[in-house]
């Protein structure tokens, strides 16, 4: 049978990503490219950070995913071409970013000219933006660390870049 | 432009992001708190990602592969330039290192995302945006711990002196910088080295630290043609040590 590039999307849904299982390949914006050629399907996707380890894992549980629905003529490669921002996290992304504690990127529209950006992430936990910046770099690369003056707790946010 | 004025470039790169990559990596466990030893890994991990993505790029142009480039070669093979090998020595040194050397990354990833080559461009694009992080992370850092103590301000501004002749060593002429910049790659070495100067300069402005005068220092150079100091064969062997163990296994 042959997909469409929707079916594709829709198939990829259920790929998450390794370090934040709430959220899908599809909603990370990731997906940057579906080509489908008679019973071929290429993805490609676009690394969020270099030197993510999650790289190579994204890129085999989508080739597991395609295999699992049938689609043996596959294949899925990464590739720098179209870069990758956080502001190509969708609506519906950002949303499970939160539930699961993690704050989502301030939108930047390409303009990151110093911390000031991420000093005043939105806690989580109560909403407050009376938060601080205690350093940019967090357990992963693609998130930084945060205290929220109102609640008292520690939280994390999705760096924007 | 040949293919040998590309490749010398792409090394320098690569070469410069494992090492330094590798220095920052031996902050894990014992940074002088747990922001920076998480920060300290965190670079290193991003450095040594860039690494790969140039020796990806040099992989395609006819080169080995990434894993038998970076751990099999020599201390005289390496084109990274001396001060990416030096020791991390106490906190300032690594501090004051990480901001000279990111500054020039900085601009040296900008002027690149301009590159006719568009493998070297996009690669490029994608790196400037992290390492923007690493810049930012450096001057907040000089800034606020020049500002501190009198210790600190100290400390910090001998180890700015020990290290600049080293990160001039950054901005060593190529042998094929003419063929380079002809081609349009990028604006050359000695463009890199002027914005460095300026840009250092702004950022140290709220800093309690001084730049000395340039025309007093010289350049440590040699280090992109395989001149180095003592300290980079000894952190080949170490680097190399569990790859060594079985070459052919599969991590």
């Amino acid at each position: 049978m042959n997909f469409t590039k929707q079916d594709i999307l829709t198939l990829l849904e259920e790929v998450k990503d390794p370090e934040i299982p709430v959220l899908s390949l599809v909603d990370l914006g990731v997906i940057s490219k579906i080509d489908i050629n008679g019973s071929h399907v290429g993805v490609t996707i676009t690394p969020t950070f270099t030197g993510c380890p999650a790289m190579d894992y994204m890129k085999q549980d989508v080739a597991d995913t395609l295999q699992k629905h049938g689609i043996d003529d596959h294949d899925v490669k990464v590739s720098f071409e179209h870069e990758w921002s956080s502001d190509m996290i969708s609506e519906k992304g950002r949303k499970a970013l939160k539930e699961f504690g993690l704050a989502p990127p301030p939108v930047h529209n390409n303009v990151i000219e110093d911390l000031d950006i991420i000093s005043h992430a939105e806690c989580p936990n109560c909403g407050s933006i009376e938060t601080t910046l205690k350093s940019p770099f967090g357990p992963t690369l693609c998130r930084s660390l945060h205290h929220c003056n109102a609640c008292g707790e520690a939280f994390e946010s999705f760096k924007p870049i | 432009m040949t293919e040998e004025a590309l490749k010398d470039l792409l090394y320098k790169i690569a070469d410069d992001q494992l090492i330094i990559g590798h220095r920052n990596s031996e902050w894990t466990g014992v940074g002088p708190l747990l922001e920076e030893d998480i920060a300290f890994s965190s670079m290193a991990q991003d450095k040594v990602g860039h690494s790969l993505a140039f020796y990806n790029l040099l992989h395609e142009l006819g080169e080995q592969d990434p894993d038998t480039i970076a751990f099999t070669r020599n201390a005289e093979q390496f084109h990274n330039c001396q001060l990416v090998e030096l020791p991390i020595g106490e906190y300032d040194f690594s501090l004051i290192r990480h901001f000279l050397f990111d500054h020039a990354e900085l601009i040296r990833f900008q002027m690149l995302a301009d590159c006719p080559v568009d493998e070297i461009a996009q690669v490029a694009k994608k790196l400037r945006g992290e390492v923007k992080y690493h810049v930012m992370h450096a001057n907040t850092w000089i800034s606020q711990l020049s500002n501190s103590t009198e210790e600190a301000k100290e400390r910090l501004q001998k180890s700015l002196e020990e290290a600049l002749p080293y990160a001039l060593g950054i901005f060593e002429p190529s042998t094929f910088e003419k063929e380079i910049v002809d081609a349009g790659i990028y604006l050359g070495e000695k463009a890199i080295e002027e914005q460095w100067k300026e840009n250092i300069a702004a950022a140290l402005e709220d800093s309690a630290l001084s730049l000395p005068d340039w025309n007093l220092i010289t350049p440590v150079y040699g280090g992109r043609y395989g001149k180095h100091t003592e300290h980079l064969q000894p952190l080949l062997e170490e680097m190399s040590e569990v790859f060594r163990v079985d070459p052919t296994a599969d991590w």
